[in-house]
């Protein structure tokens, strides 16, 4: 069957073109982010400022709902499992460590992989389409400079942030509903809390932020940048960029899981 | 020095160009020269290349092979700082405009300076207010975004944006493009106004019949990767190329031409 054959090595070859692209992208980023940092009075500080703005403070109210919610979701899956064997305190060891080390991180970032990627990638792709990126490396504003490097240090710092709200949301929802379903107090919550989650639990989680805020920017603008043609493109571009985003995501917390579990942390 | 005046060397010099996309030839070994102070003119069907020789002009794209000269600067390897330098030398209006969405049109204006210049605020404020009123459009349209201006004033706009610093080569990709008759006719004056005081070179893509009757001096056929014909419209009319007579035969060619012996 030749036409399935083919068809099967163009797929493949369009994969290995776009890594190659990909790779080649990161290289520009970190490239040009080192030339930022080796003449700092180059950085763009209005753009960074705007980016924090839009990608972090804009974002609480949808992180912190969604990190609440899931927080009951895990207290009320547990209580259940907890209730048999009589061992209500544990619904805090249960809430709080799952929502530091992995959700309240997760969630967040698949959060703003969907408000803020795919806004990169139509912002950059729109620009692509109306010849704003051209008519900038023509006027010698280099684009990475104005329109990726403040979006990856805004995220940098941004995203921590978020994590930390939604840990905070998350352990609330589970507070609430471990007294409503379990009978356990909010004294007695927060002092098993403090007893059981160790600062490194919380620390593993906010380590985790970093990484997904450079994966989704990247994947963003890289996104936004392979636009070509019209209008239509900027609408496939910014799917492919939250698609990937995400995945990619979730695939970086698998591969923390293994490391931290070859690590015993 | 007023020899050497007289033999001005050529703003831009495109010796032996390839362009390749995959198994499709764009350029074939393609040799173009273009004179100081001269309006000229690249035409050709869609998929001439011509789009693509431009933003290989511009620095936009790289070509496979050949050199290109630009106010007598090899672009084959150059180094970052001298292509900004150069890119402050010439002014390029794209034919969607390409301001940015999200700043003003006087700022748009501004940019080029605020970036390259340590002028004052008030200073670029004032020269970007002088560049808008010398592509004939309003005060008032400074403060406005270029979404809320038609397709007319925003080609000025970007006009005047790539007026800013100054430049001595201008490029103008399908100026009046998507205009009508009234604005296309201005559009076409304001050229040749630029060119007749400030001494300008103006390399432009155009469709356009009466603004290559019109306002042109040289004009290059873009056909088979190779420039077909070279000279005036009035020296191209004897050319017997096939891609040559498109721009005479059939009834918008045979206006045109008729309306530029009447003016």
């Amino acid at each position: 069957m030749p036409p399935r054959l083919a068809s099967l090595g163009h797929a493949t070859a369009t994969a290995f073109e776009q890594g190659v692209a990909l790779l080649a992208f990161i290289g520009e980023c970190s490239f040009a982010l080192a030339g930022w940092f080796a003449h700092p009075a180059s950085i763009r500080g209005r753009p960074i400022l705007y980016n924090i703005r839009r990608a972090g403070f804009d974002a609480l109210p949808i992180v912190g709902l969604l990190a609440f919610l899931l927080g009951i979701v895990v207290a009320y899956q547990g209580a259940d499992q907890l209730r048999q064997y009589g061992a209500n305190i544990f619904v805090a060891d249960l809430v709080g460590l799952s929502m530091l080390r992995e959700f309240a991180p997760l969630i967040t970032a698949i959060i703003v992989a969907g408000r803020s990627g795919s806004a990169y990638a139509a912002q950059i792709g729109t620009m692509a389409v109306t010849e704003e990126i051209d008519a900038m490396r023509t006027i010698g504003i280099p684009p990475l400079d104005l329109l990726v490097l403040p979006k990856i240090i805004a995220l940098l710092i941004a995203l921590p942030l978020l994590t930390v709200f939604a840990d905070l949301l998350g352990v609330l929802g589970g507070m609430l509903m471990a007294r409503a379903q379990l009978a356990v107090s909010y004294v007695e919550f927060l002092d098993r809390f403090v007893k059981t989650v160790s600062v490194t639990a919380f620390l593993i989680g906010i380590g985790k932020a970093p990484v997904f805020a450079a994966i989704i920017v990247t994947v963003g603008c890289f996104e936004g940048f392979r636009t070509h043609g019209g209008a239509d493109s900027v609408g496939r571009q910014t799917t492919r960029s939250v698609v990937q985003a995400i995945f990619l995501v979730i695939v970086a917390d698998a591969l923390f899981s293994v490391a931290f579990s070859a690590l015993d942390l | 020095m007023n020899e050497q005046a007289a033999t001005d060397p050529p703003v831009i010099e495109i010796s032996q160009l390839s362009t390749r996309f995959g198994e499709h030839v764009v350029h074939a070994r393609l040799d173009l020269v273009v004179h100081r102070a001269e309006i000229f003119a690249l035409v050709g069907g869609s998929g001439s290349g011509k789009s693509t020789l431009l933003r290989e002009i511009i620095l936009l794209q790289q070509p496979e092979s050949g050199s290109i000269k630009v106010l007598g600067v090899d672009l084959e390897n150059i180094s970052d700082t001298a292509a900004l330098a150069l890119r402050q030398r010439w002014g390029v209006m794209f034919q969607s405009g390409g301001l940015f969405g999200s700043l003003t049109i006087k700022e748009n204006v501004g940019l080029p300076l605020r970036e390259h210049t340590g002028l004052s605020d008030k200073l670029i404020d004032e020269i970007a207010s002088w560049k808008l009123a010398m592509t004939g459009l309003e005060p008032a349209v400074g403060a406005q975004y270029p979404a809320e201006l038609s397709g007319g004033m925003m080609k000025r706009a970007s006009l005047a944006r790539a007026l800013a610093l100054d430049p001595e080569l201008l490029f103008l990709d399908e100026p009046t493009a998507g205009l009508d008759p009234e604005s296309a006719d201005e559009i076409d004056q304001l050229i040749r106004k630029l060119r007749d005081l400030f001494g300008l070179s103006i390399v432009l893509i155009t469709h356009d019949l009466d603004l290559l009757w019109q306002v042109t001096d040289r004009i290059a056929v873009l056909a088979d990767g190779k420039v077909q014909g070279l000279g005036s419209m009035a020296e191209l009319a004897g050319n017997d190329h096939p891609a040559i007579r498109k721009y005479f035969d059939g009834p918008r060619g045979r206006a045109a031409q008729a309306q530029s012996r009447m003016t």
